[in-house]
């Protein structure tokens, strides 16, 4: 069984939230990745996001495009994001891995072979930020056939018939935007969101794990959102910690390490 | 048959019947967006389709255009040019002289009317040279609408007199610093602003580039030049014209000339920007040199780097410094409908210098390129009637090209 699947499903029957992580894949270098990875599953990270740098990434704010901008002056590739999967996979054969990233660097490589080499190198799922279901038929088909999970998000703004497409096409969790806006802006009102969770919830006869991101910076939000959600992701905090700490190395993973086990403390006793 | 030939007379496409529902031409255009985007692209589709209907929108946007803009642009017979480049007859279509000196006010006008009918009080937009971005920003002063610019930091280097028209018209100039610092990065930041505003703002695309519906809107808005051309050649010179000729950057003002056409027994050649050189990798030819692929919400062809990440380009025209191009131009590439060949830094400089001397109209650089290419042809070829988008005036580019010259203005 795929790893996300059978994570959501444990947990599920633990009443625990899932905890998820971001980062850019070679932000700062492939090294500090794959070294942050291993800390993230310490500090009790359940999931990690492995970003895929691309030169314009529309849907993500200055945080993380700095993230991609410093991955990128490494030349970070395709070819190295599933090399530090293998890396990791050696010694790690629980925590699920998502490759998150937009659609051109995919196609240019070709559906066939990025789905092939994802589930070699050991990744369990697939994000593409700028394909919805609708553009995404053919490579949906594709990843299935390699039991990779394709996460499909969303919004605020989703209409109740593509709701019910997104719910139909997603695999392994869906992910909700919960605000209108790119990574790194800041959650207003809790309510909104879980009552959108709620309703997502319904319409999917609870088959389909929700998970929340964008927005949840601290201890006390990612609390308040795991009360009512399948798990939590924080994305922009986590490069933002990357960059203030880039250029000494072991404070980087001390703070980050804290920083995750305080949240992960939090939502422990949801 | 000359080698300038470009219509595919055995394919029978009804180009008017495209893009498809899904905003597509065959395998290209589309909507790469993230999620939050859907709903509102959903929702101008469904504006646009109503108001596209009305009959009371196309009067309004007429008299518009007429009075506020100042059409229909003459064509204007170039005779000096023609004589002296052999045997041809090279036509000009001013949209120099609408309002606002360029095409884009034509599709501003309409898109802000459209944003008006869908009770949006605030406009963003992306600018290159800056040309959208004062038709912008003008079409807002003149409905009342709040008016944010996005425009890379270079481009507003290089285009200092527009950035500040555009702060006399009262919008918000928002300089943007990252990736290449010019359009493309504009562009994102647009998309971006228009994530978090989606309620009470409208973003009005400059170009046929972006997700559906933008490209046929754009395409739509911009094809007054077109229809203008066809009822003028005839009127007012009793002639078809053989050839058609426009710069290619995003492509709006090109594909604005060529979609009334395309069904027709017209020769069309979209010009892109060869920069330093095809061969030196700084250029801003994705027709010429890229691949399709995707970026801003369409596949089209694009200029990548083996991993798929966009390349910077280079032109001496802002206008036309951009990886991408609209997805109906890769369309009609790959149909062999539309021929598209490129012109360097230096030739469309050469073009800038002769139009003005010879005929007294000083062109945008962008423009430029159009009509160097039209000039080499129509050294070669015998008795044809060619026609050319003016579509803009150079007043933005003269410290630009004085610069070049090494001349302090």
């Amino acid at each position: 069984m795929n790893r996300i699947k059978s994570l959501f499903q444990k947990k599920r029957n633990d009443g625990k939230s899932v905890f998820i992580t971001y980062l850019v894949c070679g932000d700062p270098d492939i090294k500090t990745t794959y070294n942050l990875m291993n800390i993230m599953v310490e500090a009790g990270v359940d999931i990690i996001e492995l970003g895929m740098p691309f030169t314009d990434p529309i849907a993500d704010g200055p945080t993380i495009q700095k993230g991609v901008e410093r991955s990128l002056t490494k030349k970070t590739s395709l070819k190295d994001i599933f090399d530090v999967v293998k890396k990791f996979r050696k010694k790690n054969l629980h925590t699920p891995i998502v490759l998150m990233g937009y659609m051109n660097p995919i196609e240019k490589i070709g559906y066939e072979k990025f789905s092939l080499l994802s589930k070699n190198c050991g990744a369990d799922g697939i994000l593409i930020v700028d394909s919805p279901p609708e553009e995404s038929k053919k490579i949906n088909k594709i990843l299935k056939n390699k039991d990779l999970c394709q996460i499909f998000l969303a919004s605020p703004t989703t209409e109740q018939s593509r709701l019910k497409k997104i719910i139909n096409s997603t695999s392994g969790y869906l992910y909700y935007v919960s605000i209108k806006g790119i990574t790194g802006s800041k959650i207003n009102n809790y309510k909104t969101i879980e009552n959108r969770v709620n309703q997502i919830r319904i319409m999917s006869k609870n088959k389909i794990p929700i998970t929340v991101g964008f927005g949840i910076k601290d201890k006390k939000t990612a609390k308040a959102i795991s009360k009512f959600s399948d798990g939590i992701i924080i994305g922009s905090s986590v490069v933002e910690l990357i960059e203030k700490n880039i250029h000494n190395k072991p404070i980087m993973f001390k703070n980050m390490k804290n920083y995750l086990k305080n949240i992960y403390k939090g939502m422990q006793n949801r | 048959m000359s080698e300038y030939q470009t219509k595919n007379l055995m394919k029978k496409i009804n180009y008017k019947n495209f893009p498809d529902k899904n905003g597509y031409f065959a395998e290209f255009g589309g909507k790469f967006v993230s999620e939050t985007l859907m709903h509102p692209l959903n929702e101008l589709l469904k504006s646009y389709n109503k108001i596209a209907k009305s009959t009371n929108f196309r009067n309004e946007l007429k008299k518009e255009l007429s009075q506020f803009v100042g059409r229909p642009t003459p064509i204007y017979h170039a005779s000096r040019i023609s004589k002296e480049l052999g045997n041809c007859n090279i036509f000009l279509k001013r949209e120099d002289l609408n309002h606002t000196g360029a095409h884009k006010i034509n599709n501003a006008m309409g898109q802000a009317m459209l944003a008006k009918s869908m009770g949006k009080k605030r406009i963003i937009a992306e600018t290159g040279a800056g040309q959208h971005g004062v038709a912008t920003a003008t079409a807002c002063a003149r409905y009342d609408l709040k008016c944010v610019i996005y425009m890379g930091s270079k481009d507003i280097q290089r285009q200092k007199i527009n950035v500040y028209r555009m702060k006399l018209l009262g919008a918000e100039v928002i300089s943007v610093d990252s990736g290449s610092k010019t359009l493309k990065d504009a562009l994102n930041e647009a998309l971006r602003d228009w994530v978090t505003n989606v309620d009470d703002t409208h973003y009005i695309i400059g170009s046929v580039a972006g997700p559906h519906p933008y490209p046929m809107i754009v395409r739509d808005f911009q094809s007054v030049i077109g229809h203008e051309c066809k009822k003028q050649m005839k009127t007012l010179f009793n002639k078809k014209p053989n050839i058609l000729v426009a710069c290619v950057g995003g492509g709006s003002n090109a594909i604005g000339m060529f979609h009334p056409f395309l069904n027709e027994d017209v020769d069309m050649i979209g010009v892109e920007a060869a920069g330093l050189g095809l061969n030196t990798g700084k250029h801003a030819a994705p027709l010429n040199k890229g691949k399709p692929g995707i970026l801003h919400g369409n596949r089209t062809y694009i200029m990548e780097d083996d991993n798929g990440q966009i390349e910077s380009t280079h032109s001496i025209s802002a206008g036309l410094d951009y990886p991408g191009v609209g997805p109906e131009h890769s369309w009609l590439k790959n149909n062999n409908r539309v021929k598209y060949v490129s012109v360097t830094d230096k030739e469309a400089l050469k073009a800038f210098h002769y139009l003005t001397e010879k005929e007294g109209i000083i062109p945008a650089l962008e423009t430029a390129h159009a009509l160097a290419y039209a000039f080499k042809i129509a050294k070669k070829l015998n008795k044809k009637n060619i026609l050319i988008n003016l579509s803009g005036r150079g007043d933005k580019d003269i410290d630009t090209v004085a610069l070049l010259n090494r001349i302090q203005v």
